[in-house]
């Protein structure tokens, strides 16, 4: 939030559609072929060909529009977009134009207690593009594998106030499109980006400022970097008395700046008109029926019922429906382990909280949903106390071995030998007289302390509630 | 509706567009056949059109769709066989430069 300018932010998502071929020929979309291998006469471009429609790509484009509370239009058609670029083989990218599938809807963001409903403006199907690769001596070499790819592309409204409301949004859009199955949104692998236009006006001002397109964000942070950084340089521009020049910039990683992408071709003149090959698209009820029924359980759903039917917080179900992966996760350790609260307990706070150290998706953890529910299971019968079960499952965590192994290996079990530990009470007493004495005076807090000193003697491993025990009975002779 | 004169500017725009390089006299040329094709097709402005649905399609057919099924690719050296220059399996062309300058 500024004092001074109001902040306008709309955002161009496009996910790759999981599909296993592209979208007008029957060439694979498996990401990390050799370059080359997944192509043919009709993605490569060739005269002649004939593209034909992806049943499966218009069904996860519209099971996509439906979850983003779109209206799916029934006759909707395909455009060319004319450009030249050595990464598009036919000089057009097939497009939807003026007839988009999927109009007008939204997304409900909470950000710092506040929901915001971000608007929709479409969303529509295209092909991706091929890969450029820079080589030296200035040329460049290209990959058509990806090329005919099948996206969607999603496009906000201008509803954007805040580069932490943008990020919002992407998280939930990314989380909407996860529990569809309909993209892997693997930002790392491109098939999940995103695009950014960006103003500002001054306070009060109705008419929007002159605004910069980014480009080349390839995480979150990146995007909320981008949009933090771009908002400085326009405002600055601003109050000096300059004028914002409307342009595409690039965002640079390293140096964390945004630069202009100066082309030297003229404006952009895409020359759409309606792609003659391809025919038009219409949805009827009964297709539109038969999609909704497909629709698995979505965020807003699974956190219900989490809340209703798991007796969870509401926080606690916000978060582990954050990310389907998390949830997932969560329901397999319950179908071993059947207390929904303890277990969001550790992954929410141990697990989480490694992750995040760690800087680690939940997909790349060590750990088995099977093997959190083991170590709970040797918190239950007494063979880990609760603060070594802390420490196996850091070391689960960290080295992928089972609970049972580690606390074999480092000899982590619980001391619950009345007579060994019965010896130790008398050292910690021994060397603590003064609490001993506070005790007896009275000051019944004290056993607080000396149940620590317990524990830190025996490397935590001693049963704290034997240790409780023995320790007022000492105390009490 | 007046079909837009189309003079040689727009010509020189849209070989740009199109990366098209054209001598003068091709410029006429072009010019003088462009011309000729829109006022051609200027004759269907003279039909009435108001109450007929605009089409997006010659063909009166909907809905052509594939099946989601892997089929056959071209052998990578018959994907290249036309390129004009190619390297490490790929296509190899002139880089196009996109930043700051
Ligand atoms: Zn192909």
């Amino acid at each position: 939030m500024l004092k001074d300018y109001d902040i306008t932010i709309g955002l161009e998502v496009h996910a790759q559609l999981d599909t296993e071929t592209k979208i007008f020929c029957s060439c694979s979309t498996e990401f990390g072929a050799e370059p080359n291998t997944h192509t043919c006469p009709v993605c490569l471009g060739m005269p002649g060909v004939l593209p034909v429609l992806n049943k499966q790509a218009v069904e996860y484009a519209i099971k996509a529009g439906l979850a983003l509370n779109c209206e799916i239009t029934d006759f909707s058609k395909f455009d060319r977009k004319n450009y030249f670029y050595p990464d598009l083989p036919k000089a057009y990218q097939i497009s939807q134009f003026d007839l988009p599938l999927c109009e007008e809807g939204y997304i409900d963001v909470m950000t710092d207690e506040e929901s915001v409903r971000i608007g929709i403006n479409r969303i529509h199907m295209e092909e991706d593009a091929g890969k450029l690769i820079h080589a030296q001596g200035g040329e460049s070499l290209v990959d058509y594998n990806r090329g005919g790819t099948p996206l969607i592309e999603i496009v906000t409204e201008p509803d954007i106030t805040s580069p932490i409301q943008a990020t919002a949004y992407l998280k939930k859009l990314k989380n909407i499109l996860e529990y569809l199955e309909v993209s892997d949104c693997n930002m790392a692998e491109g098939s999940l980006r995103c695009d950014a236009n960006i103003s500002l006006k001054p306070k009060g001002q109705s008419e929007l400022g002159v605004k910069t397109e980014l480009k080349n964000m390839n995480s979150f942070k990146a995007i909320e970097k981008a949009l933090t950084y771009e908002i400085k340089r326009q405002r600055k521009l601003l109050k000096e008395g300059g004028k914002v020049v409307q342009e595409t910039r690039t965002w640079d990683d390293e140096v964390e700046k945004t630069f202009s992408m100066r082309s030297k071709e003229e404006a952009h003149d895409y020359r759409y008109f309606p792609e003659p090959d391809l025919v038009p698209l219409e949805v009827d009820e009964a297709w539109l029926q038969e999609i909704k029924e497909e629709i698995p359980e979505l965020p807003k759903a699974r956190r219900e019922r989490f809340v209703n039917e798991l007796g969870l917080p509401e926080y606690d179900a916000e978060v582990l429906t954050d990310s389907k992966s998390i949830a997932d996760f969560f329901e397999a350790v319950l179908e071993e382990y059947d207390d929904p609260k303890t277990v969001s307990n550790w992954m929410m706070g141990d697990m989480l909280r490694l992750l995040n150290e760690e800087e680690l998706e939940i997909e790349e953890i060590k750990i088995e949903p099977v093997e959190l529910a083991q170590m709970l299971k040797l918190m239950d019968d007494g063979t880990i106390s609760s603060k070594i079960a802390k420490t196996v499952f850091e070391e689960m965590f960290n080295t992928g071995k089972k609970p049972e192994t580690i606390v074999e290996e480092k000899g982590l079990k619980q001391i619950s030998d009345s007579s060994e530990l019965e010896g130790i009470i008398e050292e910690v007493l021994a060397e603590n007289q003064s609490a001993v004495e506070d005790y007896q005076a009275g000051n019944e807090n004290v056993i607080g302390f000396l149940v620590g000193q317990t524990m830190q003697a025996t490397q935590g491993k001693a049963n704290p509630q034997l240790v409780n025990e023995i320790l007022r009975k000492k105390l009490a002779d | 509706m007046k079909v837009m004169k189309i003079d040689e500017t727009m010509v020189e725009k849209v070989a740009m567009l199109s990366r098209l390089e054209l001598s003068s006299s091709e410029k006429e040329q072009m010019t003088e056949q462009l011309n000729d094709i829109l006022e051609y097709a200027d004759e269907l402005n003279e039909l009435e059109t108001e109450d007929i649905e605009p089409t997006a399609h010659a063909l009166p057919i909907k809905n052509v769709f594939r099946e989601d099924k892997v089929g056959e690719s071209l052998a990578r050296k018959d994907a290249l066989k036309n390129a004009p220059q190619k390297e490490a399996g790929s296509f190899k062309v002139p880089q196009i430069i996109e930043t700051d300058e």
